[in-house]
């Protein structure tokens, strides 16, 4: 039965009782889908009434569910190098997506003509997909439960970074550079800012109305020193975050910038490492890249299913009945959390792109793998086997035109109940390598064997950091890795990195995710050299 | 709220953008959108990109289809010089309004821009030389016609794989045409359209032991073969299981085109004039000079682009309407050219060779007009026949760059890796992860294989190679 108007009102009015109406827009529900079909250009309601005829389509095409979201996507990136600004753009991307179930198939299609006209067509040509779909179907998709929600969300943030005067930005990466300059040696210098403003409004024919709006900024940095016929660049990890200007400001970048570059020159004469086996001591701006390949993508449910074996591959996290509560991932004191409510984050909203509302669970328990990563079609997959009924709501598409599937949380370890510092594991180390900041990272299919690098690497004697090493990268295997994990840092010591590039799916999608951690210690792990020479 | 303002139906015109899947924007009508934007153009220089695309995918896995998609959207892009300051603005809202906000945007943004030294004129009008790219049926392969081209891959590996039991099939077809415009203020205005259709396939063992995969893509669909992909990614799978694991170390490969198609681009960076003249380049020369007309590798390895090669069918310009013509990157072994920003050509008294997407002055941008590395006469299996003791690989996996200035990149074998002995596959082998670069890769050769479209735009020979580096087991399936 297609969805009527009174009927959608209904149900988006009794859920906004229960979520208290829309204060942050200044419009109560009722009233804005009330308004006329097509509202005067400039209303926002007419976005909503763009979605909701869309369901309408959606609806009297067959679909027994549909959702429609309407996105709109400013991205600003400044790019310079040296005294110069090499790129200054901006875009803005507005359009609306439609997925529909029909018989227990999916279909989605997507369009920038908003117009009724337009929306129609796309959840038309959604309904159409899905009927093709349905004639290689194996088994009809089945949606968790998920209450109908309404309300707004917003980044909290004190200012907006694409508000922010473009010279003020500029001038703040070109003091960056210029202090960078100033080291002798110091040849080339890169900085930038990637700055995201993401307004997304999704509407489901289960009376699902909600708004929210991200906000994501992206600064970085290198230095490239050269010298005796040799050159080595030096990367700062800084962490993108979900967070305003603020946390720009906050970065020092013009003060430390100095700093970071003298990194790239010392790296000129580092020593290049002995292969074999050498404790590792992984400090957070490394270790946040190593969760997210080895525990983040691997705990992903469609992963472990298959979804992806033609592209990022499959999973050593299954089948789910011989992993769930019997898989050792690590040690005791190993807890992975996945997170979607943790400030600052990347992956922090309140609601996903099914209306699901912002989880927080563990993945990994006592060292012990506990649940997956989950949508509202993927939860009944393994319910029987967590006990656990609702989707963890990681569903997300990365713009309008993107379908939404099952997309990583921030997933982090947790801190040690001891008030370990970085300074008590190095003491307690007597031979070991301490490595800072993301280098090159490859992993293969099913993520068991990875090689990893950094920016610096310290040798450690004794219990002290005695030199700089180059050409360093560690190998291994990712549960024999976790396995050799032995002293983390505690709470004092948590960082939170994260990265606006996740690559999955096909057609390719981008995440924006963050994992927090500790600094940890792992013995005896395969160190090779990547020099040139090795 | 400015931002939140959405067009209404009387003021999108609906010739253009009434239906789901527009016709893509004809050449008329690109040129009548690009002269309305730089008819509200003020600054010095003006250049108006339009990117028109469609795109219809379905992707499946486990024996059915997971999700499908069709998207169509049309961006337009405004690039506004001022006095040596430039800024570029996008935005896919083309009312008269919107389209004014862009071109203020733009020029805002460029007047509060630092100047940049480097700033090249926008060109005029150019010749391009006609490249036709644009295959109907590729355009019109629907959702209909592509779940049946599913069914028969699904089928055919499902019939193919039966030994093994019931394999599990997944993989992804995606068909795409679109249109690209360019015009500047100063008269030019090149316009190209072209389609292209990929379909790849990954067959896996119930065991969970054999894992096969297969790929094909072309400007026409009608060159691919759904059931032939089904049964050679199947035929894989059968022949990977229960794979046995040898000691990590230097072997001879077999690369089939697929795999040579994963390292061969990845030289892009290396025929970077300006990184080579500064000294940071893979062909930079120590104490300065660079290594051109050079013996670089092997003296059978030609690289070239060419978007008019019957093979390539690229678009003939780049990013800034600059024409592209055949470059001859590598001629028998020798460094025969780089690769020439606008900024850098002017700078060096050479000619431009174009920028690759996006930007960056030609920096790392991969190669505008295609790329083909001649081939020899042999197919794979003769390769193989030829191969004392050696590793037949199907693809690799991420890759990542080890080594900028050396190529070094390290990866894994994927989906098919076979032990040859005594010119014959004899056994399935675990996977490996390597450190190697095309470059030294390409030095190493032993013999070059039949060259093939390995994607639209892109044609690559299987090659057997000496000492590849392998340096440890994977024991991903």
């Amino acid at each position: 039965m297609p969805i009527n108007r009174r009927d959608f009102l209904k149900t988006t009015a009794a859920a906004a009782a229960v979520a208290g109406g829309r204060a942050a827009t200044g419009a109560p529900i009722t009233s804005a889908i009330a308004a006329p079909l097509v509202a005067a250009p400039g209303a926002e309601s007419y976005v909503e009434d763009l979605a909701l005829e869309a369901l309408n389509a959606a609806k009297d095409a067959g679909a027994s569910y549909a959702d429609a979201r309407i996105g709109r996507y400013r991205r600003q990136a400044i790019n310079t190098r040296e005294r110069q600004v090499t790129g200054v753009s901006d875009s803005e991307s507005y359009g609306l997506g439609v997925r529909a179930l029909v018989g227990g198939s999916w279909g989605f299609a997507a369009t920038s003509t908003m117009t009724r006209d337009g929306v129609v067509a796309a959840a038309k040509e959604a309904a159409r997909l899905a009927r093709a779909a349905r004639t290689v179907q194996k088994r009809p998709v089945e949606l968790a439960p998920a209450p109908a929600v309404k309300g707004t969300w917003k980044t909290p943030i004190t200012r907006d970074p694409l508000d922010v005067p473009i010279e003020e930005k500029v001038a703040l990466l070109l003091a960056a550079n210029e202090a960078a300059l100033k080291v002798p040696k110091v040849r080339f210098v890169n900085s930038g800012l990637q700055l995201l403003r993401e307004e997304k409004t999704l509407a489901t024919t289960d009376g699902t109305l909600v708004t929210q709006t991200f906000v994501r900024v992206g600064p970085s940095f290198t230095a490239t020193a050269l010298g005796d016929g040799d050159f080595q660049s030096y990367t700062e990890e800084i962490a993108p975050r979900g967070s305003g200007w603020e946390y720009v400001e906050s970065l020092g970048m013009p003060t430390n910038a100095e700093q970071w570059a003298s990194l790239a020159v010392e790296k000129l004469s580092a020593k290049s490492v002995e292969v074999g086996r050498w404790d590792l001591i992984l400090d957070p701006t490394n270790l946040w890249l190593t969760i997210h390949e080895s525990i983040g993508h691997p705990t992903e449910l469609d992963r472990a299913m298959g979804y992806e074996a033609n592209y990022a591959g499959t999973s050593f996290v299954a089948p789910p009945d011989k992993v769930i509560g019997k898989l050792k991932y690590g040690p005791e004191f190993m807890n992975i959390q996945g997170d979607r409510t943790q400030e600052g984050s990347l992956a922090r909203a309140a609601w996903d792109d099914e209306g699901v509302a912002a989880d927080r669970w563990l993945i990994i328990e006592k060292g012990v793998f506990k649940d997956y990563q989950t949508t509202r079609e993927q939860s009944a997959w393994i319910s029987k086997l967590t006990g656990v009924n609702r989707s963890h709501g990681c569903s997300f598409a990365d713009s309008w035109s993107s379908v939404q599937f099952q997309r990583m949380p921030n997933v982090s370890l947790l801190p040690g109940d001891k008030d370990v510092s970085l300074d008590d594991i190095i003491a307690a180390t007597d031979r070991g390598i301490i490595i800072r900041n993301r280098g090159s990272w490859s992993i293969d299919h099913q993520r068991y064997n990875f090689q990893f690098s950094g920016q610096t690497f310290h040798e450690i004697r004794g219990g002290k950091v005695v030199g700089m090493l180059k050409d360093v990268a560690y190998q291994a295997n990712t549960p024999q890795f976790w396995n050799s994990m032995d002293m983390i840092g505690g709470k004092s010591t948590y960082w939170l990195g994260g990265s606006f590039g996740d690559g999955k799916g096909e057609p390719g999608q981008s995440n924006s995710v963050s994992h927090g951690c500790v600094p940890a210690r792992f013995k005896q792990v395969n160190i090779v050299n990547t020099g040139r020479n090795a | 709220m400015a931002g939140r303002r959405v067009p209404s139906s009387r003021e999108a015109p609906r010739s253009l953008f009434g239906s789901f899947a527009p016709p893509l924007l004809s050449r008329e009508q690109a040129k009548a959108l690009t002269d309305k934007v730089l008819s509200f153009a003020k600054a010095d220089e003006t250049r108006v990109v339009i990117a028109s695309d469609w795109s219809g995918n379905t992707r499946f896995a486990g024996g059915e289809i997971t999700t499908s998609g069709g998207i169509t959207d049309t961006t337009l892009s405004v690039v506004s010089t001022t006095a040596k300051r430039r800024a570029s603005v996008s935005s896919n809202v083309f009312d008269d309004a919107a389209l004014r906000r862009t071109v203020d945007l733009a020029e805002r943004l460029a007047r509060l821009a630092p100047e940049d030294p480097e700033i090249m004129p926008e060109l005029g009008p150019q010749s391009y030389t006609p490249v036709d790219s644009f295959i109907q049926a590729t355009a019109d392969l629907g959702p209909e016609a592509r779940a049946d081209a599913t069914k028969r891959v699904i089928q055919r590996a499902g019939e193919v794989g039966k030994p093994a039991g019931d394999v599990f099939v997944a993989g992804f077809l995606e068909a795409n045409a679109g249109a690209r415009a360019i015009a500047t203020s100063r008269g030019l205005f090149a316009y190209h359209r072209s389609t292209d259709a990929n379909l790849s396939t990954t067959v896996r063992t119930p065991d969970g032991t054999g894992s096969g995969w297969a790929s094909g893509g072309a400007r026409d669909w009608a060159k691919l073969d759904p059931a032939a992909l089904g049964t050679t990614a199947a035929q894989k799978a059968v022949a990977s299981r229960n794979p046995v694991a040898i000691e990590p170390g230097m072997y001879t490969v077999v690369l089939e085109p697929q795999a040579v198609a994963d390292l061969v681009p990845l030289l892009g960076g290396a025929f970077t004039a300006r990184a080579a003249d500064e000294g940071r380049g893979t062909f930079s020369k120590r104490g300065g000079g660079t290594r051109l007309g050079e013996k670089v590798m092997d003296e059978r390895v030609t690289i070239y682009s060419d978007p008019a090669d019957p093979d390539l069918l690229a678009q003939p310009f780049d990013t800034e309407g600059l024409p592209l013509e055949r470059r001859v990157w590598v001629e028998n072994g020798i460094l025969a050219n780089f690769s020439y920003s606008r900024f850098w050509a002017q700078k060096q008294g050479k000619e431009p060779t174009g920028a690759g997407g996006g930007g960056g002055g030609g920096f790392g941008g991969g190669f505008p007009g295609g790329l083909k590395m001649a081939g020899g006469t042999k197919s794979t299996d003769e390769l193989v026949a030829g191969t004392q003791r050696g590793i037949l690989v199907t693809h690799f996996f991420y890759i990542r760059f080890l080594d900028q200035r050396t190529v070094l990149v390290t990866g894994l074998t994927r989906d098919g890796t076979f032990l040859i002995e005594n010119g014959k596959i004899t056994k399935a082998l675990k996977n490996f992860r390597w450190n190697e670069s095309p470059l030294f890769m390409l030095n190493k050769l032993e013999e070059l294989g039949r060259a093939e479209r390995t994607a639209a735009g892109q044609v690559m020979p299987s090659i057997r190679v000496k000492d590849f580096n392998f340096t440890s087991l994977s024991d991903a399936v």
